[in-house]
């Protein structure tokens, strides 16, 4: 594998210096020349105009090599040092792909200072570790990230690599796909090998979660998806497991970082993530006012959970944008969502529809949301909330300081 | 500046409660399901021109679409584009995400200089995503996804994100690419001279030839992905509904609750 400059082609415009993440391509005597240190992350091919720099592995034309792809390979996003729940339910949605296909699975780490990670990594299913440590990688930054791993995909040549379809799982394999010219199938809730083909099947909603779609990428490698959170089962970590890590060289070059993060918001006022919350307690209209929400806000945390709000809620000022379940909001799939005062329009269930366990408290019987509730009461929130708190509470044998068991 | 703004029709997946697919097909039903402008694009509409209205220049309003996606432009112009254009020719049928941006991105290098690439976070019928990152790459300028607040400042722009948990600010130089979220600000609603204006104009229709595009890489051919089968969904199931006294009614949801293993 190694990326060279078409002689014929080069017109020495002296374009795609700025562009290589790692500082190695610089025009000598009116050619592009690729210097030591190489990583053959690929970025610089697609700033050519002239198509001049190649990626040597590539065939002129024609079906490509699949077979020289193999294994899975998993993004393993963390954030500030943690890794994120998703990542280890990818290990376990691509340890069962890579069984099924007797290949291994590959986790890429990217980060500053992140290797105490690698064990979890083995434990939660992984054969091998791709590891990429920079101070420069501590922030996620699309630029560097892309590089990283586009060398790490570049040189080992998964046949499938899978992301978290979390803001940074969706902000950088669009743009790695693109740079690899490969497929990538966005929010897949299913995934599944093609027992005749080998390829990946990749299920997922569209339409608002209207129709399923099972989609392919045959012809060209590697097969790309990000995965819905909380969807994939994580497996059972097995401390005893070791694996192979494997050190990825290479100095990120500063200048080709072209954002960068000034400042992190955590949002405080929720114990965990409407994103990644287990237990998601929303408002809709029929709180009436911002101040009602409180009443949520405990049932949340007795129950250990987050509040959510619908488009009406959102509208009306009670709740930043962030809160927002459905569809101009976020999709959200926890164990049990519990709808207070939402009527269930067609565009907030798209938002929860695999949601576990689907609870309703509304004072309208004929509210859609009792179509799709596993449990519906009918009557007054304001009511019934406080209730349930105090059930709640009673239960996990507290006092109201908070019943968060995670 | 000279900002574009990358849009889609779609259908108005709220009218599509009686989805049908085609039997012989098995493609999707789209008749008499009405189109809209994508609900996030109009979000990036209305703050390229509100950055044009504070700083001035000009916003291109620019679809890869049928025919009938020109509805979706003239809104476009009737919001406060100066210009609009479409790019329709079978060719394009059947692009995944890749060929789009690829699409789109030769458009853009026909358009001209640009400062600034907005897009809607995603469209509501894919609900991908990954046009705008694909284009960002295929442009070769960076981009900055999930973006709820914008200010530029000279040749650099202060933008704030949403993320899991809170949000991020960053830099970011000039010419680049942004995705919007539905928060970051208020469409306007066009006045009636406005539409009856954006009616009268001529949307210019570019075809595969006039990009210049690679027939390799656009539409179905340039697309790596295909869809193999849809079908819909089954429907969740409702359960119990119950209408007793606020003690009991909760008393009843926990004891649900335990029995299925949430309360534990």
């Amino acid at each position: 594998m190694g990326i060279g400059i078409d002689q014929d082609k080069c017109t020495g415009c002296g374009r795609c210096p700025a562009f290589c993440p790692f500082g190695c391509l610089e025009v000598v005597d009116g050619k592009a020349v690729i210097k030591e240190g190489c990583l053959v992350c690929g970025a610089c091919r697609e700033v050519c105009d002239f198509e001049a720099i190649v990626l040597q592995s590539e065939p002129s034309q024609g079906i490509p090599d699949l077979e020289k792809y193999s294994g899975v390979l998993v993004f393993a996003e963390q954030h500030q040092g943690k890794l994120r729940d998703c990542t280890l339910e990818l290990l376990g949605a691509g340890r069962k792909l890579a069984d099924q296909t007797r290949q291994e699975l590959a986790a890429a780490l990217i980060g500053s200072e992140v290797d105490m990670l690698c064990p979890p990594l083995f434990a939660h299913g992984a054969d091998k570790v791709y590891l990429v440590q920079d101070e420069k990688l501590k922030f996620y930054h699309t630029d560097p990230y892309a590089a990283s791993l586009g060398a790490v995909i570049v040189q080992q040549k998964p046949s499938i690599v899978l992301f978290g379809a979390t803001t940074t799982g969706r902000d950088l394999a669009p743009r790695l796909a693109a740079r690899l010219r490969t497929g990538l199938t966005a929010d897949c809730t299913g995934l599944e090998i093609e027992e005749e083909s080998g390829h990946l099947l990749q299920i997922r909603p569209a339409f608002g979660g209207n129709i399923m779609a099972c989609i392919k990428c045959a012809n060209v490698r590697p097969q790309m998806a990000t995965v819905r959170p909380k969807v994939m089962k994580k497996t059972v970590p097995d401390l005893s497991r070791r694996g192979e890590i494997i050190k990825v060289e290479g100095k990120v070059n500063p200048k080709s970082i072209r954002t960068k993060v000034i400042q992190v918001i955590e949002t405080m006022d929720q114990i965990v993530n409407l994103e990644e919350a287990e237990i998601v307690v929303s408002g809709g209209r029929g709180l009436g006012r911002a101040e009602s929400f409180h009443l949520l806000e405990e049932l949340a945390q007795a129950l250990g959970g987050a509040v959510g709000a619908s488009r009406a809620a959102v509208d009306a000022g009670w709740k930043p944008h962030s809160f927002q379940v459905g569809q101009t909001g976020k999709t959200v799939c926890p164990k049990l969502y519990i709808a207070c005062g939402i009527s269930g329009a067609i565009q907030h269930l798209v938002g929860i529809q695999t949601s576990d366990m689907i609870v309703a408290v509304n004072k309208d019987p004929e509210a859609p949301i009792f179509k799709v509730a596993d449990f519906g009461i009918v009557g007054d929130l304001f009511q019934i909330i406080p209730e349930l708190t105090r059930v709640v509470r009673e239960f996990k044998g507290d006092n109201g300081s908070g019943g968060c068991e995670r | 500046m000279q900002i574009i703004v990358c849009i889609k029709q779609v259908p108005d997946t709220a009218e599509m409660k009686k989805v049908q697919i085609h039997a012989e097909r098995g493609t999707l039903v789209r008749e008499g399901i009405p189109s809209i402008l994508n609900p996030f694009d109009e979000y990036a509409l209305e703050e390229a021109v509100r950055i044009k209205e504070k700083l001035g220049g000009k916003v291109t309003v620019l679809s890869m679409g049928p025919a009938q996606a020109e509805d979706a432009l003239r809104k476009g112009l009737s919001m406060g584009a100066d210009e609009a254009v479409l790019l329709c020719d079978r060719a394009f049928a059947g692009a995944d995400t890749l060929a789009t941006a690829y699409t789109l991105s030769a458009a853009i290098k026909k358009i001209g200089p640009f400062d600034l690439v907005l897009c809607g976070q995603q469209a509501i019928d894919g609900d991908t995503g990954q046009v705008g990152p694909s284009l960002a790459e295929h442009l070769h300028v960076p981009q900055v996804t999930y973006v709820d607040r914008i200010e530029v400042e000279g040749q650099n722009l202060k933008v704030r994100r949403e993320v899991e948990g809170g949000y991020e600010e960053l830099h970011c130089p000039l010419p680049a690419l942004l995705t919007v979220v539905k928060g970051i600000n208020e469409p306007r609603i066009p006045t009636f001279s406005c539409l009856a204006e954006a009616l009268e104009r001529e949307i210019p229709m570019w075809t595969a030839a006039d990009l210049a595009a690679r027939t390799d890489r656009i539409g179905l051919e340039g697309s790596p992905t295909w869809v193999v089968r849809i079908w819909t969904p089954e429907p969740r199931r409702n359960g119990q509904v119950i209408e007793c006294p606020p003690a009991e009614a909760a008393q009843k949801l926990a004891s649900f609750l335990r029995q299925k293993g949430i309360l534990s």
